[in-house]
Parts: C-alpha cells; sequence; structure tokens
C-alpha cells in the first residue's frame, strides 16, 4: 500500500520508519509545518524524510495540506490528539474519505470525539477507518473486540495509561510520594512535560470512549465518562491498600453503556496489577470467560505496529 | 466458646436448622457478653462460635461481636427479638447477610471531616456495616490529607449499591474513594 502519514512525532516517524520492513511505500509525510511528497509513481526514501526531521525539524519544503493531494492509498493519521472538534485530525481523515481513500488513525481524537460523524463520512466513502492503534498501543484490542462481536463481549477494562501505571507502581513499590516520582518519570521520559493528560485520566478516558463506540456501535464522547485521575494520590494510600494484599491501579471499565475511569483497588498480585508503563486489556465475554492483553502501550515502534496491522488488513480486502 | 450440638430445647437439631450470623454491638461493660449470648441458647440456638473483637472498636465506640449461631428460622427470630428485648444492639443478623465483602480506601480530608459521621451515614444508607477500618496521616507536615482503608459487610448483591452511595456521600465531603475493582460475588 501506498502510505501517506501525517503528523511526524514519535508514532508518525516510526511508521515511515517501519513501512517498508511490513511491504508498504510512503509516498507522503506531513509534519505541522510541512510536507514531503514523492513525484508520480514514486516512494519516499524513510532516512532522508528522517534526517531532514531530525536536522531541521521539518519534513520538506511543501505546505502540509499537500501530503494530502497526494497519490496515497491510506492516510495514516498521527498528529497530536485533540478534544472538542478533534481537529486538524477529524479533517485529515475526511479528506481522504471524500477521495475515497482508507484512513488509519493513530489520534484518538476523531474516534473518541466525533465517532459517529466520522462512520457517516465513512458510509458514504469507498474508504475505511481503522484505528487500533488508538487503544493500548500494540495490543490489539478494537481487533479482538471485533472479532469476538461487540454482541458477545459484557464488559471491557484495563489499564490503559502508561505513565499513571508508571507512577502507582513507584510509589507503592518505593514508598515514594506522589511529586517524586512524577518528577522521576519525566526524567526519564515516561511522562510529558504536562502530564495532566495522563494523570487526571482523560487519556485513559479517550480510550475507553472508543472501546465504547465499537461495543455499543457509537454514540460517546468524553463527555459520557466518569473520570478521576491519580494526580495527589497520597502514598499512604497505597501503603494502606498493600497491608491488604491490594494495590491501586488507574483503572477505564466500559460495563452496561457506562463510562469509568479512576483509581481501584486490584489484588496486588492479580491480572490487572501489570507494573511500570505496561498495558492490558481485560475483556468479558459471553461464552468464552475472560481474555487478558497485555503489552506495550505506548511508544514508537509498538503504536506503529499497530497501525502498520491496520493498513495490512486494509491491503486484505477479504478479511479486512 | 461454643456449646454441645443439640443442646437446644426441644431435642436434637432439626432439618429446618441454619446456619445464621449475628453480629452485636456491646458496650464496654462487664457482664455484656454473657447478657448477650444467654437468649441464643435460652430460645433453642445452637452457638457455633463467637468472635469477640477485644480493643477493636465501631465507629459508634462499642465493641462488635459476631456470633455463628444454628437455629431454625422460627427460633431465630425470637433470639433476635429476646437479644433486642435484653438491650443487645443487634446489626446484623440473617442467614444471607454478609454475602459481600468490599475494601475501599478513602482519601481526603477525613479527620476534619468527621470520619464517623461520614461511616455513620453510608452504614444508614446502606445495608452495609463497617467491619474494619485503619487510618494514615500524611507524613508531611501542615497536610491534613489522610487515607484510611475501610472493611465493609454488604448484604449479598447489594456491592454496587453500597459503593454508590459511598461515592455519594464522600462527594459531599470532597473524598476520593479508591474503590475495589469488582465486588466479589457471593
Amino acid at each position: 500500500m501506498r502510505l501517506a502519514v501525517v503528523g511526524a512525532g514519535v508514532v508518525g516517524r516510526a511508521v515511515v520508519d517501519l513501512a517498508a520492513s511490513y511491504g508498504h511505500d510512503v509516498v507522503a509525510v506531513a509534519d505541522s509545518s510541512s510536507s514531503v511528497v514523492a513525484p508520480n509513481d514514486e516512494t519516499l526514501a524513510p532516512d532522508s524524510v528522517l534526517a531532514r526531521k531530525s536536522e531541521e525539524d521539518v519534513v520538506g519544503d511543501d505546505a502540509p495540506e499537500a501530503a494530502l493531494d497526494a497519490d496515497y492509498d491510506v492516510l495514516v493519521e498521527a498528529t497530536p490528539t485533540t478534544l472538542g472538534d478533534a481537529e486538524p485530525g477529524y479533517g485529515h481523515a475526511v479528506a481522504a474519505l471524500e477521495h475515497d481513500r482508507h484512513v488509519v488513525l493513530a489520534n484518538k481524537g476523531p474516534v473518541a470525539e466525533r465517532y459517529d460523524d466520522l462512520r457517516a463520512v465513512e458510509h458514504d466513502s469507498a474508504g475505511r477507518v481503522l484505528f487500533e492503534a488508538t487503544v493500548g498501543g500494540a495490543i490489539p484490542a478494537v481487533t479482538t473486540i471485533d472479532d469476538l462481536g461487540p454482541a458477545h463481549v459484557t464488559a471491557v477494562r484495563g489499564v490503559l495509561n502508561g505513565t499513571a501505571n508508571f507512577v502507582l507502581t513507584r510509589m507503592a513499590a518505593e514508598g515514594l510520594d506522589y511529586e517524586h516520582v512524577l518528577a522521576e518519570a519525566q526524567d526519564l521520559g515516561v511522562a510529558e512535560a504536562d502530564p495532566s493528560f495522563d494523570v487526571e485520566g482523560t487519556d485513559a478516558a479517550l480510550k475507553c470512549v472508543i472501546l465504547a463506540n465499537v461495543l455499543y456501535g457509537g454514540g460517546y464522547s468524553l463527555a459520557d465518562a466518569e473520570v478521576e485521575g491519580i494526580d495527589g494520590l497520597p502514598t499512604e494510600s497505597l501503603s494502606l491498600a498493600a497491608e491488604d494484599g491490594m494495590t491501586v491501579r488507574l483503572i477505564g471499565s466500559v460495563e452496561d453503556g457506562v463510562i469509568r475511569v479512576g483509581p481501584r483497588l486490584v489484588p496486588e498480585h492479580g491480572t490487572l496489577a501489570v507494573s511500570g508503563t505496561r498495558n492490558i486489556v481485560q475483556i468479558e465475554t459471553d461464552h468464552a470467560g475472560r481474555l487478558n492483553i497485555s503489552g506495550r502501550g505506548a511508544g514508537g515502534p509498538e503504536t506503529a505496529t499497530a497501525v502498520l496491522a491496520d493498513v495490512g488488513r486494509l491491503s486484505r480486502p477479504d478479511d479486512a | 466458646m461454643s456449646e454441645e450440638p443439640g443442646s437446644a430445647l426441644d431435642g436434637p437439631v432439626s432439618d429446618t436448622d441454619r446456619a445464621y450470623t449475628v453480629r452485636l454491638e456491646l458496650v464496654d461493660q462487664p457482664g455484656e457478653l454473657l447478657n448477650a449470648l444467654r437468649p441464643i441458647a435460652e430460645n433453642g440456638g445452637n452457638l457455633l462460635s463467637v468472635f469477640h473483637e477485644r480493643g477493636h472498636l465501631t465507629p459508634r465506640g462499642h465493641i462488635p461481636v459476631e456470633v455463628d449461631l444454628e437455629a431454625t428460622p422460627e427460633r431465630f427470630e425470637r433470639i433476635v427479638d429476646a437479644l433486642r428485648e435484653n438491650g443487645v444492639n443487634v446489626v446484623r443478623a440473617g442467614a444471607d447477610r454478609y454475602g459481600e465483602q468490599l475494601t475501599v480506601v478513602l482519601v481526603g480530608h477525613l479527620v476534619d471531616t468527621d470520619l464517623s459521621d461520614t461511616l455513620s451515614q453510608l452504614e444508614r444508607a446502606t445495608s452495609a456495616t463497617v467491619a474494619d477500618f485503619s487510618l494514615r496521616l500524611a507524613r508531611e507536615e501542615g497536610d491534613s490529607v489522610t487515607s484510611a482503608r475501610v472493611r465493609l459487610d454488604a448484604e449479598a448483591g447489594t456491592g454496587r449499591e453500597v459503593l454508590d452511595a459511598l461515592r455519594e456521600v464522600a462527594a459531599e465531603k470532597e473524598l476520593t474513594v479508591v474503590e475495589p475493582l469488582v465486588e466479589v460475588s457471593p
């Protein structure tokens, strides 16, 4: 498949880097200020695009919009997640669909905030929208629910934010306070300079909203989620939990049409108490009991793996 | 403490006997425990075990005692009535009580917002009783944020209801509730 990659952050760059090893070509790349488009039937050399990005912080000499007009099969939308109208990611996806092109999202905004709108545009297009990378990084959560059949899935829950999980893990293991561990996470690059999206539960909530949209066929946005974060949680609450064989995890759940994210007590050595930046998705099914899928929930190559899995599905239209 | 099986008034324990758990709250005075146990034998109950948590007080300052016994449903009702007539505070009584145990951690200005009132409100609003709690003060000086682990005994199937009520009480006092993920099924 010929890919146009919009967004040249950690995920976008990893897609550019890895596409060839999955048998796909990159024909256009855009970041927020520039783009580069391969002439005619040619493809871009990933190394030179990535080198220019790291040296000059641009990917090419064209305006960013030029990438959307390139001759591609799949638009990979990897711009930062935005709330509300989910722009510019939503607009990029719509532009691709209106040209009957496929869209693979790494950006959560369009499927969390405007799922129904996006599906309506998709309905009138020959292109399709896939978004495995938006939930749990490399973990195949969306596809698994799709395969099981949303009607046969009674609940989905899990640890969906690696930053929050890292902070809770360190606090419990070392008895350190929240501020201390957060600063450490920032030094390690595990937490952003502004960690509010992660520690206040917004990021996990967006992922749960996306899962709710998959489970119930749309109708959900962030406003429907009940969200509590872990910011300011005292270390003492974790030691009290530990005395009882429990620990605290930021758990997101979708069950009976209700989306909730908040700190929860879970058994200290239980399945959901994954440690560090690890994520886990737990799926309750009608006929097959409980499934647990855990793995790396974030990171460039990890998320790009999910993006390229979606591209792979689109390149096999019979089973996509 | 236990009695010989079959010591009930009407001879051997009948097939219709059921196991019951009675949770009593006793005032810390000599003779209170005996006072509480006497009506059980007198009314044909078969005492199985008594769990007396000395040194542990309920939020109301009473000593919680948990009594397991066997009796027919009719006798059991008489026992509960007799206990109450004797002035013993029977908090919970029944074979199907305590189906669920919930552990939560509360975080916030627990002391300033009157923790015992918080827990009493919860007990009034639901079937739950506070079985145990443990309090931890923040290490940093000047910070009055406190954490408490609270174990609640609730009737089977009411876990979700209890957590909803707890959230409501906690919200009024701006407390954070770290809930158990899934309430334990009966």
